[in-house]
C-alpha cells in the first residue's frame, strides 16, 4: 500500500532532521553520573552487563549448550547461586533493575520537557502520584481549570487531537516522544491531515481520551501515555487511538500500539507506523474492534 | 441480629451484614475506592465488634449477592453440609475464631466443620484475626489432593515452576524448565502463561511439556494456562492435558467479565476427568486475587475479603488439586503497599485452607506497587510458617512475559532449607536419581540447567 510505503521516508526524513538538529555528536545525551571528589575509578555500570550473554554457573556440564539457553530467553538463567541464595551481582542488579522502574513510576516529567515539546499542559483531578496510583477514577477526570486552558490552546472539531501522558513511566514519554512526536505529525500532514496542538495531561489513564473527545470533538484522538515498567526496561510507551472519543466509550473501541521502545518498536518507526493508522482509522470512520471487524 | 454498637462513647449503626463485613476489613485500597471501606480506624473496630457478635446463621442467611441473584452463591450454600451447619449455626463469629485457635482443636475438626461453612462465615473469621491468628489457624489445616502427584502432605513444600516467554518459544520455555528443575522446583505443576491463547499455540506447548516431563520422567503435571475453554477444545483434539486451569472470581457477573461460567466450569470438569492423561481424582487448578471483581466491575458492593472466600467456596466444588492467590499482581488501587499485600497473603492463605482447599500463593508484586523483593521474601517466610501448600518459582523473580516480580526458583529452595521441608515425596525421589538433591539438600550439581542437555 502507498501509505505504508511513506513511513519509510518519514522515518528517514525525521531521523535526519533530529540528527542535523543534535549536531555531530549526534547520540543521545549521557546521564550524568556523580563522581564523589578525590576518589579514583568508577566500579563498571551493573546495567551494562548483557545478561544474556553473562553465564556464572562455574563448571556446568554443557557450556556451551547454556550459552545457547540464554540467548533463547530474556528469563534470567545460569545465575548460579551460593548455598540456595543468588550471587551478590545478580541481586544488586536485580535491585537495580527495580530500583530504575520504580523511580520511572514515581518520577515526574520535567516542566522543561512540556516546553521543548511545545506542548500545553494540564493535570487530571489527582493532586500527587500517589492519589494517580490508587484513584484510577480520577485519573480519567478533568477539573474545570483544565477544561478551560485546553479550550483555549485547542480549537473544536480538529481531525485530529493529539495527547502525551506520563501514565505510570515518566520516563518513557521522555525517552520516545522526542521522535515520536514529529514522526507522527510529519506522516500525518504529508497525508493531509492536521493535528491540534498537542496537550500534555499530568497524572493521566487512557479514558481521559474520553473527556476530551467531549470537550473538543475531534475525528479522533490519540493518547501517548507510559506503560507500567517491567525490570527489562522502564521506557516503554502505548499508544491509544480513538474514533469519535466520547463519554462511555468502549476500550475495545480503541486501538493500541504497544511495546513502542529502543528494544521494542522504535520512536521514530512508531510514529510514522501510528500516522498511517490514524489515516486508516479517519477512513474508516472506525477504531479497535470495529476497525478489524 | 444487632447491627450497633458503642465505642468511646460514640454510636455505630451499620446498615447490612454486608455493611459490616466491608468495614470490619483491615484497610484495603480497594475497599477504599469501592466506598465501602470504615471511614476512620474507631469504625473498623466497631465493625469488628458487631461482626463478632453475628451468629453463622446470620451470615448464611445474609450472602452478600443474593442466592436468586449469583450463581456462586448458589453453588456455596448448594454445598453446606447440614448437619455440620446445624452444629455451629448459633455460635458467635467469636466463637468460631476461638475455636479455631483453641489448642483441643485439631486439623481434622477444622476439616468436619468446613463442610458446615458458607464463604461469608469463612471470610468473617479471618477478618476478626491477626496475623499471627491466620498463621497459627491455617498452620493446623492440612488439605491434600492427588492428581500425578500428592500435594499437601505435612513436612512438604511444593513450586510451580513457572517458565514464562515473552513470545512462547519452545527453546526459551524448556530452558527455564530445565534450570527451575535443577534448582529442585516443579514438583507442584510446570504451569506456562501462554503469550498466544489460541488452540493450536495451546497445543504446541503442552506437547512439548508433556514430552519433556515424560522422556525424563518427571513425576509431576503439566498445564498451559490459556483460557480453560481453549484448554478444552486442546484436550477435544487430543491433546495431553493433565490439569485445566482457569482465573476465577467471587460473583457470577466478575466471571462473566473473565469469560466463564458454573455451566462451563462443569463441563471442563467432566472432560477433563474423561479425557485428562492426569492419575486425579483432583484435576483441576484455579487462580485468584482480592480486587478481582472490582476490577471486572463484577462486585457488587461487597468487600474484597469476603468476594475472596467466596472464590474458595467456588473452587472447593470442583475439588482442586491446586488453588493460588496471586496476590500482588492487581496493582496499588486494590493493594496498596507491602502492609497490604502481606495482610492479603496471610488472609487469603487462611480462608484458602478453612475452606479445605490445597492453598497456596503467588507471592508477587508490581512496579507501581510500594513493595520490594524484601516484602514478599517475607510474606514468603510467614506463608512457610502457616504451612503454604506451594509457591511460585520463576527465574530469579522476575516473570520476563506477565512483567511482574514473584518467588524465585532460588527463594522455594530456601524456605524449603529454612523451614527444614522437603519437596513432594515422589518429586523428592526423582530429584535424586537426578543427583539434584540428597538428604533434602541441593548438591553441588543442583542449579546447572545442562545436566539435561543431551
Amino acid at each position: 500500500m502507498a501509505l505504508e510505503d511513506n513511513i519509510r521516508t518519514i522515518v528517514e526524513q525525521v531521523i535526519g532532521e533530529l540528527d542535523r538538529r543534535r549536531g555531530p555528536a549526534g547520540d543521545s545525551p549521557q546521564p550524568a553520573t556523580a563522581v564523589p571528589a578525590g576518589e579514583g575509578m568508577e566500579l563498571s555500570d551493573l546495567s551494562g552487563v548483557d545478561l544474556q550473554r553473562y553465564l556464572q554457573v562455574p563448571n556446568p556440564v554443557n557450556r556451551l549448550h547454556y550459552e545457547e539457553m540464554k540467548l533463547s530467553t530474556p528469563a534470567r538463567l545460569g545465575v548460579w547461586r551460593c548455598g540456595t541464595r543468588p550471587l551478590t551481582d545478580t541481586l544488586l542488579r536485580f535491585r537495580a533493575d527495580h530500583a530504575v522502574a520504580q523511580d520511572s513510576v514515581m518520577g515526574e516529567v520535567s516542566a522543561d520537557f512540556i516546553a521543548k515539546m511545545n506542548m500545553v499542559a494540564v493535570q487530571t483531578l489527582c493532586q500527587d502520584k500517589d492519589e494517580y496510583l490508587t484513584r484510577p477514577d480520577l485519573g480519567r477526570r478533568l477539573g474545570n481549570d483544565a477544561l478551560e486552558q485546553i479550550r483555549q490552546a485547542c480549537p473544536k472539531g480538529a481531525q485530529v487531537q493529539i495527547v502525551v501522558a506520563d501514565g505510570l513511566s515518566s520516563k518513557a514519554a521522555e525517552a520516545n516522544v522526542p521522535d515520536l512526536l514529529p514522526a507522527l505529525i510529519q506522516g500525518l500532514s504529508s497525508v493531509g491531515v492536521k493535528c491540534n496542538p498537542p496537550l500534555f495531561i499530568k497524572y493521566a489513564r487512557v479514558a481521559v481520551m474520553d473527556v476530551i473527545g467531549e470537550e473538543l470533538q475531534p475525528q479522533a484522538a490519540v493518547i501517548l501515555i507510559g506503560e507500567r515498567p517491567g525490570l527489562g526496561t522502564a521506557e516503554s510507551l502505548s499508544a491509544y487511538i480513538g474514533y469519535h472519543p466520547r463519554a462511555g466509550m468502549l476500550e475495545s473501541e480503541r486501538t493500541v500500539l504497544s511495546n513502542i521502545h529502543r528494544g521494542g518498536t522504535p520512536a521514530a518507526e512508531a510514529g510514522a507506523h501510528l500516522s498511517t493508522l490514524v489515516k486508516k482509522i479517519l477512513d474508516a470512520k472506525a477504531s479497535g474492534v470495529k476497525l478489524e471487524g | 441480629m444487632n447491627l450497633k454498637t458503642r465505642l468511646f462513647g460514640q454510636s455505630y449503626a451499620f446498615q447490612s451484614v454486608k455493611d459490616v463485613l466491608a468495614k470490619a476489613n483491615e484497610v484495603k485500597s480497594g475497599d477504599i475506592l469501592a466506598g465501602i471501606a470504615a471511614g476512620n480506624a474507631a469504625e473498623r473496630i466497631a465493625a469488628k465488634q458487631v461482626l463478632s457478635e453475628l451468629t453463622l446463621e446470620d451470615l448464611r442467611h445474609n450472602p452478600v449477592v443474593p442466592l436468586e441473584e449469583d450463581e456462586v452463591s448458589r453453588v456455596i450454600d448448594g454445598d453446606v453440609n447440614e448437619p455440620v451447619y446445624s452444629e455451629i449455626k448459633n455460635w458467635t463469629v467469636a466463637k468460631l475464631r476461638e475455636h479455631i485457635l483453641a489448642s483441643e482443636t485439631t486439623g481434622g475438626d477444622l476439616r468436619r466443620l468446613s463442610r458446615g461453612f458458607t464463604s461469608e462465615m469463612v471470610a468473617a473469621a479471618a477478618k476478626l484475626m491477626s496475623n499471627l491468628d491466620l498463621i497459627l489457624g491455617a498452620s493446623k489445616i492440612i488439605n491434600s489432593a492427588h492428581c500425578n502427584t500428592t500435594i499437601g502432605v505435612p513436612g512438604t513444600l511444593a513450586s510451580r515452576l513457572q517458565p514464562n516467554h515473552p513470545t512462547d518459544s519452545a527453546e526459551g520455555i524448556l530452558a527455564s524448565v530445565q534450570e527451575g528443575l535443577a534448582y529442585g522446583v516443579g514438583d507442584a505443576v510446570i504451569g506456562l502463561n501462554p503469550v498466544d491463547d489460541s488452540v493450536p499455540a495451546t497445543i504446541r506447548s503442552l506437547e512439548k511439556l508433556y514430552d519433556f516431563v515424560t522422556e525424563w520422567k518427571v513425576p509431576t503435571q503439566i498445564c498451559v494456562l490459556a483460557h480453560i475453554t481453549t484448554q478444552v477444545k486442546a484436550l477435544r483434539q487430543g491433546a495431553p492435558v493433565q490439569c485445566l486451569f482457569q482465573s476465577i472470581a467471587g460473583t457470577e457477573a466478575a466471571n462473566n467479565a473473565f469469560g466463564v461460567t458454573r455451566e462451563i466450569l462443569d463441563d471442563a470438569y467432566a472432560a477433563g476427568l474423561k479425557l485428562g492423561r492426569a492419575t486425579g481424582p483432583n484435576i483441576m487448578y484455579f487462580e485468584t486475587g482480592q480486587g478481582s471483581e472490582l476490577s471486572s466491575e463484577g462486585h457488587l458492593g461487597a468487600d474484597q475479603v469476603t468476594l475472596e472466600a467466596r472464590c474458595y467456596g467456588l473452587a472447593r466444588h470442583y475439588k482442586p488439586y491446586l488453588v493460588n492467590t496471586v496476590v500482588g499482581f492487581i496493582g496499588p488501587e486494590y493493594l496498596y503497599d507491602n502492609r497490604q499485600v502481606i495482610r492479603a497473603g496471610l488472609e487469603d492463605h487462611f480462608m484458602g485452607k478453612l475452606t479445605g482447599i490445597p492453598m497456596g500463593c503467588d507471592a508477587c508484586y508490581t512496579n507501581h506497587m510500594k513493595a520490594d523483593q524484601n516484602d514478599i521474601e517475607n510474606l514468603a517466610g510467614l506463608l512457610a510458617a502457616a504451612g503454604c501448600t506451594y509457591f511460585m518459582g520463576v527465574p530469579m523473580g522476575d516473570d520476563v512475559m506477565l512483567n511482574y516480580q514473584c518467588t524465585s526458583y532460588h527463594d522455594v529452595a530456601t524456605l524449603r532449607e529454612v523451614f527444614r521441608l522437603r519437596p513432594l515425596q515422589e518429586f523428592e525421589l526423582w530429584l535424586e536419581s537426578m543427583g539434584i538433591m540428597e538428604n533434602g539438600k541441593l548438591t553441588s550439581r543442583a542449579g546447572d540447567a545442562t545436566i539435561f542437555a543431551r
